[in-house]
């Protein structure tokens, strides 16, 4: 399995859709063929056409808030005493994550498509956000699928959502997590492909999504790849870039634009959620070795059992709490140009509790997963290495979950 | 070879009728009773489709989830549906089976392995709901060296090319969705729209057996009688949640309810 130099990553599948010939593809039901291959030559043709190009820029500079910050965090250099703790603040993008380029994007696939309605899963409740903030704005009507349980945990943006104007739809089957909100989301589309375009929330789902969620969010390493030169004067000779991984979308745009770099000079990072400490359970398929099997239409690793059940996952994290990972990622750990990890829920809580004591900014849960590695990772490195942090999410959302963790003065 | 698929269609034909084909989830509501409901319905139906429930089955509609949650709990394992398919063809050796399901069971286990296992229990027939063509193409090959029909699905969202590819492609039987939906929604277009999709279908092949699912129940089914087959799955799925819910026996239910369903299709 090989990594092609000066090709897309996203464009590197065969042509069922499988990157390095067994990760991805297209598992789905009959009835979905159709509108997915529709979607397939638009998305192509568009991805080429440079009127849709300058489009989507022009949404993401007026309106997504492009370039996002790319800041020092100095204190907590100091602090660690190692390499230099850098962050790209995808926060800072409107809505307050990553989400909203993927939205974005899918809301103009919409739009071209004659479709008036649009449907979208969501674990954490920001891909559902971002999904109504943008089908809000090109005027299409807003359908999210959301876990029970995350719907009682996320409630900050819940509350969003449905402020735009969103039927946020709960899912009360299997675990009530963003798995089933997933799979309930294909099932309505099923049912509807005729009218409503589907949003797949992250590099996850039949190839298709998981290429246009990709290419939206490389906005991120774009943007990055020139604040690196504008800062350095060139791309750093040691370059480490840090990321949360759940299914894989914030990690993959972050990391495009570097793919060609050799890894000596740009190392990938992949943190996963390695659930609370005392616990089996994880949402971290990489780092714990599962086996390669499906899951909403695509052949990935993934939490199961030996009869091909998937299995539930936890995690503090309702962005990460996912029992899969994007196609991508495991082939960009097969390849090995990315090396993944897990961080514990405690050791999230605590890069959280490390990173807002230092500095004024307020990963989610998320991110803080990505910090706790970069952290450690660090204080072993040279005062010449310069480590990107990706915080993806702001803690916002986070509210209630780090009340009742670590109290007051931390929310 | 001869597959007694092909036989049960012939018979139903020569009944001048559809053959009836009854969807049921292994191990629903429990191993012992799922084996029971098969037994009990077999003299009135045709083939007996057996669902291999899955935890995240992005086609089935809320009755059948209900119905493999329900077995997933129960403890239901797929070499315990193996079991529950020979133990029925001891009582019934002729009755056409079906395994219905996702293709992760199936990689997990071992498309070869899976197959020898199907071969030696009585299986003949798979319909594997998220391995379209041309993605089964390996798969469906493998299938009739082995003699087990690989059953292709098609639907009203198929295109005119891919239509006539898939069925050029087909073993004996073809599943065609009836609409829009997943398994167990309420029928939204006519039957008459159904029918003339379906005899789209016949018109490139007369020779395929055509059954139709989806939507399929009580209310709807005398309506496409015309059909080679007629599926019903999630009505029955639906009886054994709401006889377990009344405390009532399932097995009985089950069989009134399939006993009215062919009596509608004479």
């Amino acid at each position: 399995m090989k990594l092609k130099k000066g090709i897309p990553v996203i464009d590197q599948g065969n042509k069922l859709g499988f990157w390095g010939g067994k990760f991805g593809g297209n598992f789905v039901p009959e009835t979905l063929k159709k509108p997915i291959e529709d979607l397939e030559i638009l998305f192509n043709k568009l991805k080429k056409d440079n009127k849709f190009i300058n489009e989507r820029d022009k949404y993401f500079k007026n309106w997504v808030g492009s370039p996002t910050r790319f800041i020092k965090l100095e204190n907590l250099t100091k602090h660690v005493g190692g390499a230099q703790i850098w962050s790209k603040v995808v926060s800072d993008a409107n809505g307050g994550a990553h989400k909203i380029y993927n939205a974005t994007v899918h809301c103009l696939l919409a739009k071209r498509s004659g479709k008036k309605i649009i449907c979208g899963d969501t674990g954490a409740g920001y891909a559902g956000k971002m999904l109504s903030m943008a089908a809000k704005k090109f005027g299409l009507k807003c359908k999210i699928f959301m876990g029970a349980k995350d719907i009682q945990r996320q409630q900050p943006n819940v509350k969003a959502m449905k402020k735009n104007g969103a039927e946020v739809i709960p899912v009360y089957s299997g675990s009530q997590t963003l798995v089933d909100a997933v799979s309930e989301c294909m099932r309505y589309w099923v049912a509807n492909c005729d009218k409503v375009a589907m949003c797949v929330g992250s590099t996850v789902g039949p190839a298709i999504f998981v290429r246009i969620c990709g290419w939206s969010t490389s906005q991120i390493s774009r943007e990055l790849k020139i604040q690196l030169i504008n800062e350095f004067g060139s791309v750093p000779k040691k370059l480490k870039l840090y990321n949360c991984v759940g299914g894989g979308s914030s990690s993959f745009g972050f990391w495009n634009e570097f793919m060609d770099y050799d890894k000596k000079q740009c190392e990938f990072i992949g943190v996963e959620a390695g659930g609370p400490a005392k616990s089996k359970k994880h949402a971290a398929p990489l780092t714990y070795g599962s086996k390669i099997g499906i899951l909403h239409g695509a052949a990935q690793y993934v939490n199961q059992n030996t009869d091909g059940q998937i299995e539930e996952t936890e995690s503090i994290s309702a962005g990460l709490d996912y029992p899969g990972i994007s196609p991508l990622h495991c082939f960009l750990k097969d390849t090995k140009r990315a090396r993944y990890t897990a961080a514990s829920d405690e050791e999230a809580l605590n890069a959280y509790k490390l990173v807002t004591k230092f500095e004024k900014l307020r990963p989610s849960l998320e991110p803080s997963h990505a910090f706790s590695v970069a952290i450690a990772d660090s204080k072993k490195l040279s005062k010449d290495t310069i480590v990107v942090v990706n915080s993806c999410g702001d803690a916002y959302k986070d509210r209630g979950i780090l009340e009742k963790r670590l109290g007051k003065k931390y929310v | 070879m001869f597959n007694p698929i092909s036989f049960a269609f012939k018979k139903a034909k020569s009944e001048n009728r559809p053959a009836l084909l009854t969807y049921t989830v292994a191990g629903d509501s429990s191993k012992k009773q799922s084996l029971e409901i098969l037994k009990s319905i077999s003299k009135k139906v045709d083939i007996l489709e057996i669902g291999v429930p899955h935890n995240t089955p992005v086609a089935d509609g809320s009755q059948i989830q209900t119905s493999s949650y329900r077995a997933i709990k129960n403890g239901i394992k797929v070499n315990d549906i193996f079991k529950i398919v020979k133990d029925f063809k001891k009582f019934d050796k002729n009755k056409p089976i079906i395994l219905m399901g996702y293709y992760n069971m199936i990689f997990q286990y071992g498309e070869n392995e899976f197959l020898k296992k199907c071969k030696i229990s009585g299986v003949n027939g798979l319909i594997i709901v998220d391995l379209p063509w041309p993605e089964n193409k390996k798969f469906t090959t493998k299938c009739k060296k082995k003699s087990i029909f690989f059953i292709q699905l098609l639907s009203p969202t198929t295109s005119k090319s891919r239509l006539k590819k898939i069925i050029n492609d087909s073993h004996e039987m073809i599943y065609f969705i009836s609409m829009l939906s997943t398994t167990g929604g309420k029928l939204k277009v006519s039957s008459k729209e159904i029918m003339s999709n379906y005899n789209k279908i016949k018109k490139v092949n007369s020779k395929k057996n055509v059954v139709i699912g989806f939507g399929i129940t009580e209310k709807t089914i005398k309506s496409l009688k015309k059909a080679d087959g007629l599926v019903v799955g999630s009505a029955i799925c639906e009886e054994i949640t709401n006889s377990i819910k009344k405390r009532q026996n399932p097995v009985t239910n089950v069989y009134n309810v399939v006993n009215r369903l062919k009596n509608k299709i004479k």
